[in-house]
């Protein structure tokens, strides 16, 4: 691994970074250059950006602004990993990832100039979700709008976000998805949704359950809760929206939706999920889509297409235990 | 080394569509001598499905299934990276929250259950590793995996997010059982403490898993990337595009096998081949092994402990 683990307290490392470098004006590809330097033991990787533009190639190209963590602007990867430049310390990294350092832009396909992206993309979606309260403002109020701790309590973690796009270009939905919201616009919905001054509460609701851009389309890989230096944990929040949702009485019946509340149905029969009827009861007709794939099932004995009295169910023991917990615990139905 | 024992919570999958996984990994247990206590009581996880519908609803029953283990008094595996994920967020929810564990104890208490945090909740493959350990695991090799090129594919539950699996799957000899002190859930950890067991930008659990079999584990950048899975019913080109990249990059780093811990990222590469190469425009076929499968085939378990037959990508050639 590190050198870390031969002279536990260097002052300096030795670090080759390979930088991405590409000028959209002039470059048809972009390419990798390598710098070598002595990193010190307190230096950020914004500290490295810097000397890279200060030492080695006064064009190197990247953004910062506020250099303690709250403006968002120089988020970056290095050796893959999302992070904030101003908040990383480089050591830290030598230790994850060994004495060479690959810095890159959040996208290379978005790359403008360097670590410097078109965040377009991010923007818009952030825009389309009304990052915003919106209410009747009295302009001139008698006393102070008042929320109770528990109020802020619930949506504190999410007001966080700086915006600075690290869970946003981590998220696999998205590069393959282009109308997919994304961990960043939906956290920032959950943000203003549960907002007791709000009175856009369905309208974004509504916006978040679209299908092929709302939370539907997201792939639960929690890669938006490793990329975030805030902590916001935007998964999360979008797993409070699915639920907002059915609370509201948002949530239509679509296959995204009775999927959720199929797995209710089945663990009350069998305390299991019948994997068969999931995908019959959530795709209604849609369901003939899998059949190439439910005859490869079926060829080798995965499933049991005759078994009507589902025989070959397993079924938790103390079933009635489950079903009574259902009874009482259900917070909605679909 | 005492004999280990664990409570095995199956989940669905290895009881219904992959017969292999549960077989195989009983057989491993076997070969081992590690005891493994099916809790059969337990219900489906909800597979962060159900999470979605409805969350509360969720932690009761995943509390409900770690109660079966904690009567027991043994610590929990798991050999679903879902189940664990949803398990231990439960688990991590009710350490920490006081009010949230009393809520759901009072619904836990109907049916005369009580949850107490008494045991712990891994996967089988850290069980395996951290436990009774990989050189251990390569004394007991009867059938060297040597030919072979095998890709890990991680699975995201497993690995993702950091700041809940580094507390659950790293070995713990001194778990002691949390008062839910209310806590805040969500601390700064430090970065480097948090990765030690397994970073989830460079996992390595898998890769020295493989290797502890002899054979040579591929390296390529989608190992710890999501297969795609849990978007497959509503999002199908969302879900075959990412199969379709990561068994494509396998394949192009010349990986004869892929090997997962999680029964639906197995599932998910191994049935959608043909429809994500499909939609990629180009040939995909590579068997994809379930992490038990992988270590029976090298501790020498019979073919059908194996389950060969049951994955739907020819597998049986890998038995020689």
């Amino acid at each position: 691994m590190s050198d870390m683990t031969q002279n536990p307290t260097p002052e300096t490392r030795k670090v080759t970074i390979k930088a991405f470098r590409f000028n959209a004006e002039t470059d048809y590809l972009p390419y990798y250059k390598t710098y070598e330097m002595e990193v010190g033991k307190d230096e950020l990787i914004l500290d490295l950006l810097n000397r890279i533009k200060w030492e080695h190639d006064g064009s190197f190209s990247y953004r910062r602004s506020c250099r303690h963590g709250i403006c968002g602007a120089c988020g970056i990867k290095v050796n893959g990993k999302p992070v904030l430049s101003c908040k990383q310390n480089a050591q830290e990294l030598v230790d994850l990832f060994g004495d060479e350092l690959v810095f890159e832009p959040q996208s290379t396909k978005r790359a403008v100039k360097d670590m410097i992206i078109d965040k377009g993309d991010f923007w818009e979606k952030h825009a389309a979700v009304k990052p915003y309260v919106e209410t009747e403002v009295d302009p001139h109020p008698e006393h102070e709008t008042l929320m109770s701790p528990e109020q802020v309590e619930n949506f504190l973690d999410a007001d966080y976000c700086i915006q600075c796009g690290n869970c946003h270009y981590a998220c696999p939905a998205l590069e393959v998805n282009e109308d997919y919201l994304g961990p960043a616009a939906l956290a920032a919905a959950y943000r203003f949704t549960i907002d007791p001054r709000d009175e856009a509460t369905d309208e974004r609701l509504e916006i978040t359950a679209e299908l092929g851009s709302g939370v539907w389309d997201c792939v639960k890989c929690f890669e938006c809760a490793e990329a975030c230096p805030k902590d916001v944990n935007p998964i999360e929040k979008i797993t409070k929206l699915h639920n907002l949702q059915f609370e509201h009485h948002v949530a239509e019946r679509n296959v995204a939706t009775k999927h959720a509340e199929g797995f209710v149905r089945s663990i009350k029969k069998f305390g299991y999920l019948d994997e068969q009827d999931i995908v019959l009861y959530s795709e209604g007709l849609g369901v003939v889509k899998h059949l190439s794939e439910a005859m490869k099932m079926i060829k080798a004995g995965k499933v049991h297409p005759f078994d009507f009295q589902k025989k070959k169910m397993p079924r938790s023991k103390n079933l009635k235990e489950i079903q009574k917990l259902i009874e009482i615990s259900k917070t909605h139905e679909l | 080394m005492s004999k280990l024992k664990y409570a095995l919570y199956t989940g669905c999958t290895a009881r219904e569509s992959t017969p292999e996984l549960l077989s195989s990994t009983l057989a491993v247990a076997e070969k081992l001598g590690i005891e493994l206590v099916l809790l059969d009581e337990a219900s489906c996880c909800g597979a962060s499905h159900l999470q979605d519908f409805d969350e509360f609803l969720s932690l009761v029953l995943n509390a409900r299934n770690i109660c079966y283990a904690e009567k027991l008094g043994l610590p929990m595996v798991t050999i679903c990276n879902t189940c664990q994920l949803n398990t231990v967020m439960t688990k991590e929810l009710l350490d920490h929250d006081p009010e949230m564990r009393a809520k759901v104890n009072e619904k836990l208490a109907e049916v005369g259950l009580e949850y107490k945090g008494t045991s712990t909740v891994r996967h089988f493959l850290y069980a395996l590793i951290d436990d009774y350990g990989l050189d251990k695991i390569s004394e007991k090799v009867v059938k060297p995996l040597s030919h072979f090129n095998i890709a890990p594919f991680y699975g995201c539950h497993n690995i993702r997010p950091s700041h809940i699996h580094y507390k659950h799957n790293m070995p713990q000899p001194d778990y002691e059982v949390s008062e839910g002190g209310g806590e805040v859930a969500y601390e700064e950890e430090d970065l480097m403490y948090k990765y030690t067991h397994e970073n989830p930008y460079v996992p390595t659990s898998l890769d020295r898993l493989i290797e502890a079999l002899e054979g040579k584990s591929v390296q390529y950048e989608s190992k710890n990337k999501c297969c795609g899975f849990h978007v497959d019913l509503q999002a199908p080109e969302t879900s075959n595009a990412l199969t379709g990249t990561a068994l494509s990059d396998a394949i192009d780093h010349g990986a004869d096998a892929v090997v997962t811990p999680c029964p639906l990222c197995q599932l998910n590469m191994d049935l959608k081949q043909e429809s994500a190469g499909k939609q990629l425009g180009r040939e995909i076929e590579i068997p994809v092994l379930h992490m038990p499968q992988m270590v029976a085939l090298a501790l020498g378990c019979t073919p059908e402990e194996i389950g060969l037959k049951y994955n739907v990508t020819k597998a049986t050639d890998l038995y020689v």
